[in-house]
């Protein structure tokens, strides 16, 4: 694996399914009665959140300390951020104090990608999210959750058809799933009016349709994303009321599903907009495991960059 | 390359190290054993097996240690092998765990550090196939199948049939 997880295209099949290999037997050792692993001690995790977030940040937090390494926050808000300290003299700070690992999460894209690749600092970069780009762990999280829910598709998804409804114009979620749940074989369908389909979606190896009825009942995972008005400067579509009507997951679409397909959503949900409170509450919904899994599926990635030798050579046993 | 164990008595080394768990411990009811991935997990199951044939049969699992381990700066990430716990626990029991070699003692001290995160076990006792001595720590077996001197800069080189296709115990001269 290489240095950095900036993007799902840093990592091969394989590379994938070692970190949903690790998170599994993660899991296994997180049953016991001491979450609690030492092997990233004396490690420093720099969380740097210049955007908000309530589960990628804690998720993240919680992954490193249950590792054991030590945890920094930083949020611009309150920070010398909201000074105009740049981006550049934010990082060397981190490097002067000592940062292995700095998850960043920010509204540009590529500002993941800058920061590893400037020389400001030595540490790893995990990407959390930046701007409408990618968004890599939570689209490993979301593998790992189908991967557990269809022992059938559990080393390859070949044959699996996921539908993702919603935003994908702006959604860093959908670009990182459509890289990583097609590099392990899946089918993915994108669903949404069309102006919330990027243009550049003909060099994606997807379907796209603007009428989620036509397909819901073939999908075995549908995958429903956040409306994210935040990043919404025109009108993408009349109303919300309209939008709810054609794209939103509510109880009629949710009983069209297949029996064992599941619902997928990385949250924070509009309820009532794209999901209504049945569908995100209902027996299908594996939002909740989502989050769950995102815990171990961040200490996988973690144990993966920080875990062995900053010189990855052969070594004999 | 020669080697010192072949099936036969790798066969017999593991059997008799069954019946010296059975005497040490008056009996099978409170034994769990944990071999450690990838080699001692199969001798593990091994032992059980001819503890089945001579008494009763006893919980069996595997306990990785990776993420214990005090060398894990010093290589690449390595994978994680699967832990498998016996659904009675080890909370109280009589622990055996099982491995190949026994070189440094690095391995058991993880080991160590690896089952005090599941459980409080009565005692925990160790067997393995081969002890080639070397200890780093103050650690030592309870049922050896063969010490086997050898150099540091040697390796002892354990193949079992379920994973290298035959049984066997070989020293391979340093590099």
């Amino acid at each position: 694996m290489k240095k950095h997880l900036l993007s799902i295209n840093d990592l091969t099949a394989a590379d994938a399914l070692e970190i949903l290999n690790t998170a599994r037997e993660l899991a296994k050792i997180s049953d016991g009665p001491v979450k609690k692993l030492p092997t990233l001690r004396g490690r420093t995790v720099v969380n740097l959140f210049f955007e908000d977030s309530t589960r990628t940040r804690i998720s993240f937090e919680s992954a490193a300390k249950r590792l054991s390494a030590d945890v920094i926050n930083f949020s611009a808000k309150g920070s010398s951020v909201s000074k105009g300290e740049s981006l550049k003299d934010t990082a060397q700070t981190l490097q002067a104090m000592g940062a292995d690992a700095v998850v960043i999460r920010h509204g540009a894209s590529g500002a993941a990608q800058r920061l590893a690749d400037s020389g400001w600092i030595s540490a790893s970069v995990i990407n959390a999210g930046d701007g409408t780009h990618e968004h890599p762990t939570q689209a490993l999280l979301d593998a790992y959750t189908i991967r557990s829910r269809f022992p059938e598709f559990r080393e390859s998804f070949d044959g699996l058809k996921v539908g993702i409804v919603g935003d994908i114009l702006h959604s860093r979620v959908a670009r990182s799933n459509v890289l990583l749940l097609t590099k392990l074989g899946a089918h993915v369908t994108l669903i949404a009016p069309p102006t919330l389909i990027p243009v550049g979606v003909t060099d994606w190896k997807v379907d796209v349709s603007y009428n989620l009825d036509s397909i819901i009942n073939s999908v075995d995972v549908l995958m429903v994303l956040r409306v994210q008005s935040e990043r919404m400067a025109d009108s993408f579509f009349p109303s919300e009321r309209e939008y709810s009507r054609g794209y939103g997951l509510d109880l009629a679409r949710l009983n069209s599903l297949k029996e064992n397909a599941i619902v997928m959503h990385p949250g924070p949900m509009n309820r009532g907009l794209e999901i209504s409170a049945e569908s995100a509450d209902s027996h299908k919904s594996v939002v909740l495991a989502q989050v769950s899994n995102g815990v171990l599926v961040r200490m996988a990635v973690l144990y993966q960059l920080l875990g062995g030798a900053a010189l990855a050579g052969e070594v004999s046993v | 390359m020669a080697t010192v164990l072949d099936a036969g008595e790798i066969g017999r080394a593991l059997k008799r190290i069954a019946h010296e768990i059975i005497e040490h411990n008056r009996g099978l009811e409170n034994v769990v054993l944990l071999g450690i991935p990838t080699r001692g997990a199969f001798l593990g199951e091994r032992i059980a097996q001819f503890l089945g044939e001579i008494q009763t049969p006893v919980p069996v699992g595997t306990l990785d240690i990776t993420l214990h381990r005090d060398d894990l700066r010093l290589r690449p990430p390595r994978p994680l092998l699967p832990t498998l716990i016996p659904s009675g626990g080890i909370e109280g029991k009589d622990v055996v765990l099982v491995d190949d070699v026994l070189f440094s003692g690095r391995t058991i001290r993880a080991a160590l550090d690896a089952l005090g995160e599941i459980g409080r076990p009565r005692t925990v006792q160790l067997a393995v196939l081969v002890d080639r001595g070397h200890r780093e720590l103050p650690i030592r077996a309870d049922y050896v199948g063969k010490n086997i001197p050898t150099a540091a800069t040697e390796s002892v080189k354990v193949r079992l049939s379920e994973i290298d296709g035959e049984d066997s115990v070989a020293i391979v001269a340093g590099a």
